[in-house]
């Protein structure tokens, strides 16, 4: 199967360091299964108006620790539900970088950015960099480990483990 | 090849010995998710196929986020997470039986040595019983309930070691309060984090438990505490590093020097002295969560409370980590002790720390809390602001309605916590 899309184009929503899953999607909001229900929350805490703004295809860039905090893959969720295409970082947290790339939500991690909200960014996950086409500046990217380039190209981990039936 | 801990429990679990930054596909002992990720993994598992669980005797499903159910949307979460343990007979626990973490170590599902994955960040919790426990969301742990493995980078690890001995008043939390302090919110990030030392060889499996829950707040993958003197119920082969292993930071901290610590509002890694923040007023106290809600957390609290009565605009909410803790609570007078007090007990479970129910605080409300994560809106409103620190200092706070050094309020012999 896989995914053929590897190059995104959107619109930047620039936020600071340690933007933790209790500010991406408060716990209150996270006992559903309703997609877009998480949708109308997210970041509600950070910028209230960020939900109602967020268009289709739009990139969320932001600093240091993005995602800290709790387990909740509903975070990953709320910000795809959203329609956010893709999330850039000088670093991700751990169990957060883990949860959206298992839901085939791209990230990528460049270090330090001096991308600001309104940019275009292009994100290029094949050939690993992230330009600001407002300042022409270009980013290398983190390289994911090849079992993550595996399941983000499958979409998913359940579309992997649909065509793989097991890992490896 | 000279090893780390987690080098030597993940190599044990592959098909090969693995060295620090590779990938490993490893077999899992255990698995865990609550109601606040089971849900969306139940559904990633049907999606991915899954009809039976690779090994229902090892998967555990607890409700603890939101428990009892607050309303119907959650009811019915919690409905099909037992119409699932009946199809697949993975093991439930239901309202009341504890936090996911406490129920996890009570009843010997986890074990030294083992890999656990929990859809769960605290999961790193059982790094205290000398096993790999490392924290995932649902779509991973859907992907063990289905194939008994997970993809894992060998991590690096950061060694602590940690001499001295605890002054009275000073406990596991303080400890741990301090280094998320002194390494950040993302200081371990990707990484393990092994406490190690003489100051730990008389703590109890509680205390060790509270120290490598809060590994968590440091960003870290898990944490690992020594298991020098570990008293368990059952015998068991430690897994302790090679000597010459490699480190990609080393500390070391005399724990004597350490008093109570507070983390101020809204970030676990704002840490200061008790003394630095005494006096703040606060509104509504609550000893609970899988950090500091066991029997000893909850007999700490009545070494200060004990005959007296809690400032009345306070109020204090307990939630004990188990329904087991709850019954020695009772057996040994400290529920009683409490409770006349003027705390509240309620359901054992998660609900005030996560902001689901059962103690949301109101508009510019100050909380004084024995819980992890202190972040804007945590316990469910972003306009109060949350304290964090020991079940002891939580306890003086209640009873002075403000925030208190237990080490001012009483004398040295009722501050002998017992903490082995």
């Amino acid at each position: 199967m896989g995914t053929a899309v590897s190059t995104y184009i959107g619109t930047a929503h620039v936020f600071g360091d340690n933007v933790d899953t209790d500010r991406i999607i408060p716990g209150k909001y996270t006992k559903t299964l309703d997609l877009a229900n998480l949708a109308t929350h997210v970041l509600e805490d950070v910028d209230p108006t960020f939900s109602s703004r967020v268009q289709p295809g739009d990139i969320v860039v932001a600093g240091n620790n993005f995602g800290a905090g709790s387990s909740r893959e509903q975070a990953p969720l709320a910000l795809q539900a959203a329609g956010v295409a893709v999330v850039v970082a000088n670093f991700f947290a751990r169990i957060f970088y883990r949860n959206a790339i298992n839901i085939g939500l791209p990230v990528v991690e460049v270090g330090r950015h001096e991308i600001q909200t309104g940019h275009e960014v292009e994100v290029d996950l094949s050939d690993g960099w992230v330009k600001d086409r407002r300042t022409g500046q270009r980013y290398k990217a983190t390289q994911m480990p090849e079992v993550m380039v595996d399941i983000l190209n499958a979409g998913g981990l359940v579309n992997y483990l649909r065509e793989h039936g097991n890992y490896g | 090849m000279r090893q780390t801990v987690v080098e030597k429990i993940i190599s044990n679990h592959s098909e090969r010995a693995v060295a620090t930054g590779e990938i490993a596909i490893v077999t899992v002992d255990g698995a865990m998710a609550t109601d606040a990720t089971a849900p969306f993994a139940i559904q990633a598992f049907e999606k991915m196929g899954g009809e039976r669980v690779w090994d229902p005797q090892r998967v555990s499903l607890v409700i603890d986020h939101a428990s009892p159910a607050p309303n119907e949307r959650v009811a019915n979460l919690h409905s099909m997470m037992r119409a699932f343990s009946k199809r697949t007979g993975c093991r439930l626990y239901d309202v009341g039986e504890g936090i996911c973490h406490q129920l996890m170590v009570e009843d010997g599902r986890v074990r030294p040595g083992d890999i656990f994955v929990g859809a769960d960040s605290h999961t790193p919790t059982y790094g205290a019983l000398n096993a790999l426990a490392v924290g995932v969301g649902s779509t991973d742990l859907a992907a063990v309930m289905l194939t008994g493995k997970i993809w894992l980078k060998v991590p690096e690890t950061i060694q602590i070691e940690l001499v001295g001995e605890f002054s009275k008043g000073v406990t596991a939390k303080d400890l741990i309060l301090f280094l998320v302090g002194q390494l950040g919110l993302s200081g371990a990030t990707y990484k393990v984090v092994e406490l190690t030392g003489p100051a730990l060889h008389n703590l109890s499996l509680a205390s060790r438990m509270t120290l490598a829950n809060m590994t968590a707040e440091m960003g870290a993958k898990s944490g690992l505490v020594d298991p020098t003197d570990l008293d368990l119920p059952h015998p068991f082969e430690p897994t302790c590093p090679d000597e010459g292993a490699r480190y990609s930071q080393r500390h070391s901290f005399d724990v004597s020097l350490l008093e109570p610590q507070v983390a101020v509002p809204h970030s676990p890694d704002k840490v200061k002295r008790v003394s630095e923040v005494a006096g703040q007023k606060v509104d509504q106290a609550f000893i609970g969560s899988c950090t500091n809600a066991r029997l000893e957390d909850l007999q700490m609290a009545a070494r200060v409370l004990q005959g007296k009565r809690i400032d009345p605009r306070v109020r204090l909410i307990v939630a004990p980590a188990s329904k087991r803790v709850f019954e020695s609570a009772l057996k040994d007078g400290t529920a009683a002790i409490l409770s006349e007090s003027g705390a509240t007990f309620i359901t054992s479970g998660c609900g005030p720390c996560v902001g689901t129910h059962q103690g949301v605080p109101g508009d510019g409300e100050v909380i004084i809390s024995s819980t992890n994560r202190n972040f804007r809106g945590r316990m469910g409103n972003r306009k109060a602001s949350i304290y964090l620190a020991s079940p002891a200092v939580v306890a003086a706070s209640a009873l002075q309605g403000e925030i208190t050094d237990p080490v001012q309020l009483l004398s040295g012999e009722e501050l002998e916590w017992e903490l082995r």
